[in-house]
């Protein structure tokens, strides 16, 4: 094969007064013809900066340090600007994370595409509109006509990831760069997409540089990987080689800490419900007015589920299946429309606001963003004793206590004086995990809680709430996009569609013998889900 | 059908406004110290006791509360605006004796400050950091802290005064007659002075608001998915940025048709322009309430009038709005 | 925070005009005590043409300067209570409209609007010509005037920040409304009502100075606008009588725009309108 990009010693610095003198440092790649290199970090590891200076879409102060970049052996990072213009999009395209703001949002698809052709110069405004037609047909998109007509915000985010593919693919270009391209994407179109692309792939030829965060993606598309940590390559080599046989610590440690698909030995557990919800209903209607009818969507359609007394129980779910409503009925900052809920025999969704507001110590919350789940302006400690004190203990028991808790997830007790803003974002989530515990609730909703969170610090929260789980006898309805995760920490499983739960069981169950078609189609979209299993076979769990 | 259903909604909205501020001009000459029929009157001088009786039995202030409050807004949705005891007419005839000038002025004004504010705001955010930029943003920064009344003094003093080149008074040359393209050049004379003034603050308005939301798209995903896709910056800037950096600006600028309206009063002050504005002043030295009312009924409805229009330029820009429905 | 104020050069000469401006307006009773109103010269005195009367005199013979200085207190005043009031109108309507959502947010935003659509230097003027003028009254029409935007912005921003998780947090805490509305809403809320406020101030000045420009000021105070109204027939003549108070005004709207800006720059850094190259 032969290299189509060869980038030697490429150093990226940034601006003064940043965490690190430079984004990356001496990283050396070669892409071949053909091939999917995979490039991957967390975050912050420098993997998106490569993608930039390559492209000349570096951010306003961050600067190219050294090295060369060569391009069928021409340097693309010495060219002439008006140079690099005429090879972006046409030699070298890229597709970027956030479909849903990376087309322009006041102008129709196929004009959005046909500008690339317009961009060089290429084919008549006929040819270019005929060409789009063909390549929304290549991605994918159901009925072309309509598409190129269509305004972005008609489309959903897998068909704009698609329409971005089509952009991309316009003049044909030798290599795809793909910053995240799934990550923003729900598991079933993500696994959609990775298809797409390696049938683009083994159809045109072209090298593809994909930079993800996801070992699972990695497994389901790439040939090569490079291992970013800091700005610098930590290691580098095939696909199945640093798979199975990481030699680099980080390395290690990163696939250590993916949720193994393994899954954990049942537990007994006495069937004493500490939740239960009973034919739940809640629709949202919006757009309503004087002359328009609204529309509805059933976020909560009917439910009807247990959680045990220390039982976690998983609830996944895509977006848009409703689990997050369920979860806020679950603490009641959503108020169902019927239906109950019941929580040590007290029906949540019955009381008033008032004497909602002595129950509020029933149910807790672990909310997904760290960096808005704590008011900027308060101490820690305010955020813990703030709602025992409303429920009644004195200042000083709720002090003491705040102190216990932040010892027992890890902080340590002198967290309680400091702000929010001295704390990283799984420093936070501990603290949030802390706050929900000072209420000493009979049930802990966790809501997409390390979701927000790079992989080796999901690991650890992960590790805490287990660790909690067993030393406290938590109860946990644990809401997930993440099959992964659930598979990890869950005794049971809801599966959510639509509003509707289509399937609830034991984990083994739910995971080896799915039973509805949903389940089964989540389950084959898990990304890396084969590789998945071998390792796990390996490795002996 | 959507699109209809939208225009019966904001005209409905439209009548509803004039009727609450046709409310809101009651319950002001009632918050009048004194005699609301001698406030209606105008100056005491202006009327004697029998026209304060008849003015008092057709207003029916001698009724209860709710029916005089009945009678005078069913009084001004037949467009009745009273009477101008001081100038001796209907004030809706003085109003719409004067209301061509004041629209020539505010519409002129609106254009020129709406294209001369984007223009300059777009010229300077593709310079931004360069002297070009800094000398555009403290000159914008400059006539933002300027009243336009002294605008139009200076204006007045240098181009009139010293100058001599342009008309500082008026809305045509007195006694001169022209007629046909000479009057139309005549007017439009006069009328530069004025607009200029009026608009130099709003342009000021726009430039600064342009400038920034130019900045803000241009950081953002889809200006990066452009270039991307080998765009020439100027392209990029002119379909990508422009035409969603300028929704914003249509935005205010409804908004602040108001604001425009109401600068009119100073700028047809100082530059004697028949307009309703300088209808107001004259009717604030006499004390003339009804004519002031009426000319603030009628300035609320231009800037209605304003809204619908920048309303549908909006619709015109943005796909998202019609579809939404 | 004070720092990057601080760093902020067009702030920093808005925070030294307005002391000035400031210093001038307090000391008004020290540096002409005999008053604006005294008769001390001849009339259409020339600027500099006599020694103490360095911006000359008036048509009844008025030491201009001592116009300026004693014209600057009713300007500070009445930009700086008008915005108070106005603040103390447009918060409350704004945080309970943002915060309770539904009807209240309806009602009050449908209030509003109203207010918005009428121009609003016309309502001042039928305000004041209604009320007589005085002070009061036209401190009052600029705050009638000037809440709705305070009222919107608060109110965007209270639903801003009561979508955050961390007042999810405070409900799941069992805080009452009120007290999460104020202790952990607003005062997250307040960057952005500063920065309002001091352009606020520099909008009331222009309005005041409108105001009494057309003869709707207090007839017993002297200020900027009723300077340069009363000298607006004589411009041809006496150019100095309208120029000076003119630029005081500018100076003055410009400082407090500047320290806005910077106050915008400083408090909301990540909302900072640099824009980079």
């Amino acid at each position: 094969m032969s290299p189509v990009l060869e980038i030697t010693d490429l150093s990226i610095a940034l601006p003064a007064g940043a965490d690190r003198p430079l984004a990356v440092s001496d990283m050396t790649l070669t892409l071949n013809a053909g091939e999917i290199l995979c490039v991957v970090g967390e975050s912050g590891s420098g993997k998106s900066m490569t993608a930039n200076a390559l492209m000349g879409l570096l951010p306003g102060g961050v600067t190219v340090g050294g090295g060369t970049a060569l391009f069928h052996g021409q340097d693309v990072l010495q060219l002439p600007e008006t140079a690099r213009q005429q090879l972006r999009g046409s030699r070298i395209a890229m597709i970027f994370q956030e479909p849903m703001t990376a087309l322009n949002p006041l102008m129709r698809i196929g004009d959005q595409i046909a500008e690339v052709f317009a961009a060089h110069n290429k084919f008549t405004p006929a040819e270019r509109r005929q060409k789009a037609l063909d390549l929304i047909q290549e991605v994918g998109l159901p009925d072309p006509k309509k598409i190129i007509r269509a305004y972005p915000f008609q489309l959903s985010g897998g068909q704009r990831q698609r329409a971005m593919i089509a952009m991309a693919l316009a003049l044909e270009p030798e290599v795809l760069i793909a910053d995240e391209p799934t990550t923003a994407l729900d598991v079933t179109t993500q696994a959609q997409i990775l298809q797409l692309i390696l049938d683009l792939r083994s159809r045109r030829g072209m090298a593809v540089m994909f930079i993800t965060h996801d070992f699972g993606v990695v497994a389901e598309i790439a040939d090569q990987v490079i291992v970013m940590r800091q700005g610098q390559v930590v290691e580098r080599g095939a696909a199945a080689v640093v798979l199975t046989h990481p030699q680099h610590d980080y390395t290690k440690r990163l696939l250590a800490a993916i949720p193994s698909g393994a899954l954990p030995d049942a537990r007994e557990i006495a069937p004493v419900p500490v939740l239960e919800l009973r034919n739940l209903n809640k629709v949202f209607r919006t757009g309503g007015g004087l002359f328009r009818t609204a529309r509805e969507v059933r976020a909560v359609d009917n439910i009807s589920l247990s959680v045990a007394r220390g039982e976690v129980l998983g609830l996944v779910g895509e977006s848009g299946s409703g689990k997050s409503t369920l979860g806020r009925s679950v603490v009641r900052l959503v108020t169902p429309d019927s239906g109950q809920v019941l929580v040590d025999g007290v029906d949540l969704a019955a009381l008033t606001e008032e004497e909602l507001r002595h129950q509020r110590d029933k149910v807790q919350m672990v909310f997904q963003d760290p960096y808005a789940s704590l008011n900027p302006r308060h101490r820690i400690l305010r955020a813990l004793i703030d709602g025992p004190i409303a429920m009644g203990k004195s200042k000083s028991d709720a002090t003491t206590r705040a102190h216990e808790l932040l010892e027992i997830v890890g902080l340590g007790a002198e967290a309680a004086s400091r702000f929010p803003h001295e704390f990283s974002g799984g420093q936070r989530q501990r603290i949030g995990i802390a706050r929900a515990l000072a209420m000493e609730p009979d049930l802990i909703v966790a809501d997409e809680a390390v979701s927000a969170l790079d992989v080796s610090i999901q690991a650890q929260v992960l590790d805490l709430l287990r660790d909690l789980r067993a030393r406290m006898g938590l109860s946990i309805l644990f809401i997930t996009h993440d099959l992964r995760v659930a598979a990890q920490l869950c005794d049971r499983i809801a599966v959510m569609q639509t509003g509707q739960l289509v399937e609830i069981g034991p984990v083994q169950q739910v995971f080896l013998t799915p039973q509805h078609p949903y389940t089964k189609q989540l389950l084959a979209a898990v990304p890396g889900a084969d590789w998945q299993q071998a390792h796990d076979l390996r490795s002996g769990t | 059908m959507a699109a209809l259903t939208q225009v019966f909604g904001r005209l409905l909205k439209a009548v509803l406004t004039l009727l609450a501020i046709a409310v809101l001009n009651f319950f002001l000459v009632h918050a009048a110290p004194g005699d609301p029929a001698v406030v209606l009157a105008g100056e005491a001088g202006a009327a004697d006791e029998q026209m304060i009786a008849q003015l008092r039995a057709r207003f029916g202030l001698d009724q209860p509360f709710h029916v005089q409050l009945w009678t005078y807004v069913s009084n001004v949705l037949t467009l009745d605006l009273g009477y101008s005891f001081r100038q001796g007419a209907p004030v809706l005839d003085l109003i719409l004796d004067r209301l061509p000038a004041t629209l020539l002025l505010t519409l002129s004004a609106f254009v020129i400050s709406l294209t001369f504010g984007i223009a300059l705001g777009v010229a300077a955010s593709a310079r931004v950091g360069k002297v070009s930029d800094s000398i555009l943003t403290t000159f914008a920064l400059l006539f933002y802290a300027t009243p336009l009344y002294w605008a139009a003094l200076m204006a007045v003093l240098v181009f009139s005064v010293q100058l001599g080149w342009l008309p500082g008074f008026g809305y045509e040359t007195v006694g001169a007659d022209y007629s046909g393209l000479a009057r139309v050049l005549d007017i439009l004379k006069h009328l530069i002075l004025p607009a200029a003034t009026l608009g130099l603050f709003f342009m000021a308005v726009y430039m600064r608001m342009t400038r920034a939301s130019m900045l803000e798209v241009s950081q953002m995903d889809f200006v990066r998915t452009a270039k991307a896709k080998g765009l020439s910056g100027p392209v990029i800037r002119r379909r990508h940025i422009l035409r969603n950096a300028i929704l914003p600006v249509v935005t205010l600028a409804g908004l602040q048709a108001g604001q425009l309206i109401g600068g009119a009063v100073l700028t047809e002050t100082v530059f004697a322009w028949p307009g309703i504005g300088r209808l107001m002043f004259e009717s604030l030295a006499a004390r003339d309430y009804n004519t002031i009312l009426g000319v603030f009924l009628v300035s609320a409805a231009m800037v209605i009038f304003f809204n619908i229009l920048t309303d549908v330029i909006y619709r015109l820009v943005d796909p998202r709005i019609g579809a939404r429905t | 925070m004070i720092r990057r104020f601080s760093k902020h050069k067009g702030a920093m000469i808005g925070v030294l005009i307005l002391a000035i401006v400031v210093a001038l307006a307090v000391f008004a009773p020290l540096l002409y005590p005999r008053g604006p109103w005294a008769m001390v010269q001849r009339p259409f005195l020339q600027p500099m043409a006599m020694e103490g009367f360095l911006l000359g005199t008036d048509t009844l013979g008025r030491d201009v300067a001592a116009g300026l200085v004693h014209g600057a207190r009713v300007s500070l005043l009445v930009g700086l209570v008008s915005t108070l009031v106005a603040l103390l109108i447009g918060v409350p309507l704004g945080a309970l409209a943002g915060f309770y959502g539904a009807w209240v947010d309806e009602g009050a935003m449908r209030f509003t609007e109203f207010f918005q659509t009428i121009p609003n230097f016309a309502l001042a003027i039928v305000l004041v010509a209604i009320l007589e003028p005085s002070l009061t009254s036209i401190t009052l029409a600029i705050a009638i005037v000037s809440w709705p935007p305070v009222a919107r912005l608060v109110r965007a921003e209270v639903m801003a920040v009561k979508s955050r998780e961390y007042v999810d947090a405070a409900r799941l805490s069992g805080l009452s409304n009120r007290r999460i509305l104020i202790e952990q809403v607003l005062p997250n809320t307040v960057s952005p009502i500063i920065v309002l406020a001091s352009l606020m101030v520099a909008t009331a000045i222009l309005l005041e100075s409108s105001l009494s420009f057309l003869g709707l000021g207090d007839p017993n105070i002297m200020s900027w606008g009723y300077m340069i109204g009363a000298a607006r027939t004589v411009i041809r003549s006496a150019w100095w009588l309208s120029f000076f108070p003119g630029v005081a005004i500018v100076l003055t709207v410009l400082a407090l725009n500047l320290i806005g800006e910077g106050l915008n720059d400083a408090l909301n850094p990540h909302l900072s309108r640099k824009g980079h190259a």
